[in-house]
């Protein structure tokens, strides 16, 4: 019920152009009316339609004040005047009446409106009339918002870039959006609404772009001092055109670690676009779960833990130091110091590369009363089963900016 | 920047020289000015010795109408400040183009729209709105004061150093630099080390106090003081929607004074409420702070939706239309407010069915509210309606107000907002109902009951001019960023890259140079009325031809208001007293028990500033003394028995003697 022939569409713009005053006849374009991918059209639509419902009640309310005030000015004496006049069942049914009824087709318009439009709904078509075969697989792109700049990973395609988003056009694409310090908002007006991104969080988008071209994207939820320039470029290329894209990605000398990862997450403003040839597999989840830096406790592991019981007592010591200071350099005053929960399983050694995610060992309930104080030894107890990494003194370094 | 982390010093804190802003030209001249200023009105007072009178008369008053003034005088002040970020905002807008960052780095942009909110919606708004209620209630319902008149002063001063905090906030250290609900985690002790939430945190403590207190009082008054005969269904309007916004206010400001307090537990104890690590949600503080935050949308608006009630029927010359429906209208709106908050965060991934529910309460407000808007309607048909000046500010809101209630309800369609969420349409809108409604509702509430409070009218030449720069600037000033947000364009933006999008802020600029015109008018008209004030003066008691009790006593009304207790036998009492040909009885008076003032309240809010400045700046020892002080001096005031006093038979004749003559001589 949201696909409008283009007609009825055709009525609508002009009179959405017509309130915006003749001055934008030039190169500013309200994006959010006229926007080149099909969720965004919708939903542009739908503040249309819904606008045009409330004239119905508006335009009339405001023509009858306009029409009462001159009517029944004092100076008009023609004017009946029924001074004890104040009640009518009528009228008072009408003036009820009449906001209900247009309440409830704007109600029923929003609950179809938000279920079919909702960003988690895989999209059922590309555009009017062009379904998504069920087999089709969305184009998968990962978002990581960061101070102040983003971070979008193409695990198909094995990439990874800053600033930059490149889209197929006409093909279903899936965001799974985080964030790695504060609240943002991705929004790219011209492909699909907004969707908050958040640390230690997953939202999702889904959507299509449908014609190529270059288009904006930027966050909508204020994060902090770099954050008008927190703009990436959009560019919408066909198939070959993508794929050409993603190659010449490939050729670039930088590659995307954890260790690059935390260099990158450092606050910087008006960050260039930057590409990487490769991503660290299960980069993205770590993020998520607020564990890309070597020897922090995993939130998924900590949940797990906790649903079982918790560490208890010894959770308490199981602490340490974060050593990086990103905190301090987007400050004006230095922080003081944070701490995490360091992972009950010691991540590889070496680089930090690999999952450093390994189940435990002991699948059968965690107590805290099972668990030794660090550097304490319980007879009896394996204690590489249940480690406790010790308090770190000199934790590893992750470079400063 | 270094890393080091300040030392913390036992004696002074946090507190350095470099927390004084000695290098920013414009907040050392800002403070120049102030200093000047205050200095100038300190010596004035000195020279008219004036300290006697301001402490005893006033600041120590319990006179509800006396503290009805001050709160106005309160929010007048700050509205003033607020206008003048406003202001810095709408030129660095214009000016960040084409590579230019504009005049104001992103250190002091963000504090300036976040001070902006603050100060407009928790010192200005707040305090017109209590004010207002604060002189009108106990008026309309025939009572003498509140009913905990010194809990009313204590309000009063704990608002009070709640602003002084903000104020300071701009000469010592910082303020919040977070927007004006501070979310976390960016408000959280890891991205916003410095001072600037911790101002945030205690300004809106100490006021909370304020406002909840002064809401139990105005509750209490309302259900507990009205005079014999008037029923909770022969209230005027105006009343019923003061008790309404009075159950939110109670209602709902603990909500925010616990999230505020998680949220400072978090700064201050490490706890991890709402930070990343360690099992905090900060998507939990969005809640609770929109649990208070959409029922306070309502606090404000409620009572100039009884504002413009009142208005409407005494200038049309007629009975208000639908009362009945209009009580229940406001009673719904009450209740419902309550059930709408997730408006604010559709776009944080909740799940289709709870976006939608939420969306559609929203929706269902706008019925009463719809309904409200064609009883005032029906109210003007068949009247004789005389546009002096409340009446056109009234009619002034029907027509702005009902575009910003539709924007409203537009973005209550989830998917609309996905598009609008966060956007200057988003601006646009709640400047639209905010101003269209709370701020004009005001002005037509001051033109209304000015006279009143102090004997003689507003000028209207003056007060037309205003009408007029403030109508045309509001609009010039806010359509264009419901352009800027169809555009796409985001709120708390610094700078811009897209030249086109320029003209439409110099419109708005434009818009805000013809409102400050209005404010500027809106002075001149308070000054020249007070000139001319033996011109404008009223002698009845009642200019407008009013309908309910504050008209029936004297203007000003007498310390103690009435004479005697009025009894009600109608709505609308004093036009049913005049129409029954009431006759003013003119002996038989008796003493009239009264509240006494007592400093406690200044005390009490002075040491919780103290308190405030000492938790903000890590000074343990000044915080911890003044927390002593206020425990010392609350529990001594309970031993403060001298709390009454009689006014004398005698003087009550002479004052009502003194309004017989004025009577006969206007008559
Ligand atoms: C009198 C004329 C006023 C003007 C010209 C004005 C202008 C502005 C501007 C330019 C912004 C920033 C928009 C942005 O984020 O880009 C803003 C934000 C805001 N205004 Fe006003 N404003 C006015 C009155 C008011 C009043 C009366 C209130 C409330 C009682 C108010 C409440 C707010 C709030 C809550 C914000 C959001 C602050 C934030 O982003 O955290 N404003 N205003
Ligand atoms: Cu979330
Ligand atoms: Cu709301």
């Amino acid at each position: 019920m949201l696909s409008f022939p283009r007609r009825f569409r055709s009525i609508l713009r002009p009179a959405a152009a017509l309130a915006a005053l003749p001055a934008m006849a030039g190169c500013n374009k309200m994006v959010v009316l006229d926007a080149a991918g099909d969720v965004a059209r919708r939903q542009g639509d739908l503040v249309m339609i819904s606008t045009v419902l409330m004239l119905l009640i508006i335009v009339p309310v405001m023509a009858l004040t306009i029409v009462f005030a001159w009517r029944y000015r004092a100076a008009n004496k023609e004017a009946r005047y029924e001074p004890d006049w104040d009640h009518s069942t009528q009228l008072e049914l009408v003036i009820w009446a009449a906001p209900l009824l247009i309440i409830i087709c704007l109600g029923a318009l929003t609950w179809v409106g938000t279920h079919l439009l909702d960003p988690y709904r895989a999209i059922g078509r590309t555009a009017p009339g062009r379904p998504v075969a069920a087999t089709e697989k969305p184009l998968d792109i990962q978002v990581v918002a960061l101070d102040w700049k983003w971070l979008f990973i193409y695990p198909e395609q094995g990439i990874a870039t800053v600033n930059e988003l490149a889209l197929p056009t006409n093909r279903p694409v899936r965001f799974r959006i985080s964030a790695s310090s504060v609240m943002n908002s991705f929004y790219v007006p011209a492909l699909a609404g907004q969707i908050y991104a958040m640390p230690g969080m997953e939202t999702k988008l889904h959507a299509v772009l449908n014609e190529p071209g270059r288009y904006e994207g930027f966050s909508a939820n204020y994060s902090g001092a770099g954050f008008s320039h927190m703009r990436f470029a959009v560019n919408g290329l066909d198939d070959a055109g993508f794929a050409a894209w993603a190659r010449d990605a490939r050729q670039s000398r930088n590659t995307l670690d954890r260790l690059a990862y935390l260099r990158l997450e450092q606050p910087s403003e008006n960050e260039p676009h930057r590409r990487f040839a490769s991503v660290e597999p299960g980069l993205f989840d770590a993020v998520v779960n607020m564990c890309v830096e070597p020897g922090k406790m995993c939130m998924r592991d900590m949940m797990a833990i906790d649903a079982r019981g918790g560490l208890g007592l010894a959770g308490i010591h199981n602490t340490r130091r974060l050593s990086y200071d990103k905190f301090a350099a987007r400050g004006s005053n230095p922080a003081p110091r944070r701490g995490a929960v360091t992972a009950l399983c010691e991540p590889e050694a070496g680089d930090g590369a690999g999952s450093g995610l390994a189940a435990p060992v002991d699948p059968s309930p965690l107590l805290g009363a099972g668990l030794s104080r660090p550097g304490e030894r319980r007879p009896g107890t394996s204690d590489d089963a249940r480690r406790v990494v010790a308090f770190d003194p000199a934790p590893p370094a992750t470079g400063k900016p | 920047m270094t890393a080091q982390p300040t030392p913390i010093s036992p004696i002074f804190g946090r507190f350095t020289l470099d927390a004084l802003p000695l290098h920013e030209p414009i907040i050392v001249g800002t403070f120049a000015a102030v200093a000047i200023g205050g200095l100038a009105v300190l010596a004035l007072i000195t020279r008219f010795k004036l300290w006697g009178w301001l402490w005893n008369e006033w600041f120590t008053s319990v006179d509800h109408k006396k503290i009805g003034i001050m709160y106005m005088v309160l929010g007048l002040v700050m509205f003033l400040r607020g206008f003048a970020d406003a202001i810095m905002m709408r030129l660095q807008q214009v000016w960040a183009f084409n590579g230019s960052e504009g005049y104001l780095n992103a250190h002091h942009y963000d504090q300036v729209f976040t001070a902006h909110g603050v100060i407009m919606i928790f010192f200005v708004a707040m305090p017109f709105v209590t004010g207002l209620m604060n002189y009108v209630v106990p008026l309309q319902i025939g009572a003498r004061d509140v009913s905990f008149p010194f809990l009313n002063n204590f309000s009063f001063w704990m608002t009070t150093a709640g602003a002084v905090l903000v104020m300071m906030s701009l000469f010592v250290g910082e303020f919040a630099q977070t927007g004006w609900l501070a979310y976390p985690p960016l408000s959280g002790i890891a991205y916003s080390p410095a001072t600037g939430v911790d101002y945030y945190i205690w300004a809106l403590q100490i006021a909370g106090v304020g406002t909840t207190l002064s809401g139990i009082n105005l509750i209490a008054t309302i259900l507990k003081m009205r005079a014999p005969g008037m029923t909770l269904m022969k209230m005027p309007v105006f009343t019923w929607t003061s008790l309404c916004t009075n159950v939110l206010i109670v209602a709902s400001f603990p909500v925010l004074t616990a999230v505020l307090t998680l949220l400072s537990l978090d700064r201050y104890v490490g706890t991890n409420f709402f930070t990343n690590d360690f099992g905090g949600s900060p998507m939990m503080y969005v809640n609770l702070i929109w649990i208070w935050g959409h029922p306070e949308v309502y606090i404000l608006i409620l009572p100039l939706f009884g504002v413009f009630s009142e208005v409407t029927a005494t200038f049309s010359g007629k009975k208000l239309f639908g009362y009945t429906s209009m009580v229940y209208a406001t009673v719904v709106i009450t209740i419902l407010s309550y059930v709408v908050w997730l408006h604010h965060f559709f776009t944080m991934g909740s799940g289709a069915s709870v976006n939608s529910f939420f969306g559609i309460t929203t929706m269902v407000i706008s019925i009463p509210t719809g309904a409200k808007l064609f009883n005032w309607l029906f109210t003007m048909y068949r009247g004789r309606i005389r546009f002096e000046l409340p009446m056109m500010w009234t009619v002034a809101f029907m027509l702005t107000f009902v575009v910003g209630g539709m924007t409203g309800v537009l973005l209550a369609v989830p998917p609309a907002d996905f598009v609008l969420h966060n956007s200057l349409f988003l601006i646009a809108h709640f400047h639209n109902v905010i101003i269209g409604g709370v701020l004009f509702g005001l002005f037509a509430a001051i033109n209304f009951w000015w006279p009143k409070a102090f004997g003689f009218r507003l000028d209207p030449f003056w007060g037309k001019i205003s009408f007029w720069c403030w109508v045309v600037g509001f609009w010039l000033a806010f359509m264009p960023l419901y352009v800027l947000g169809l555009m796409g364009v985001t709120r708390r933006m610094r700078v811009f890259d897209d030249p086109s999008l320029q003209i439409w802020f110099a419109i708005a600029a434009l818009g805000a140079v013809i409102i400050a015109a209005g404010i500027g008018a809106m002075l001149v008209q308070f000054g020249v009325s007070i000139w001319k004030r033996d011109q404008l003066r009223d002698t009845t008691g009642d200019p407008w031809g009013g309908r309910t009790l504050e008209w029936s006593t004297s203007s000003p009304p007498p310390e103690y208001n009435f004479a005697f207790t009025p009894v009600v036998h109608s709505l609308d009492a004093w036009y049913d007293m005049k129409t029954r040909g009431h006759e003013r009885p003119l002996s038989g008076y008796r003493p009239i028990h009264m509240p006494r003032g007592t400093g406690t309240g200044v005390i009490l809010s002075a040491l919780s500033l103290v308190m405030g400045v000492g938790l903000i700046w890590y000074v343990w020892w000044l915080a911890g003394l003044a927390f002593a002080g206020i425990l010392v001096v609350a529990i001594g005031h309970t031993f403060n028995y001298k709390r009454d006093f009689h006014i004398p038979a005698a003087t009550v004749e002479t004052v009502e003697t003194g309004r017989t003559r004025a009577l006969a001589a206007g008559a």
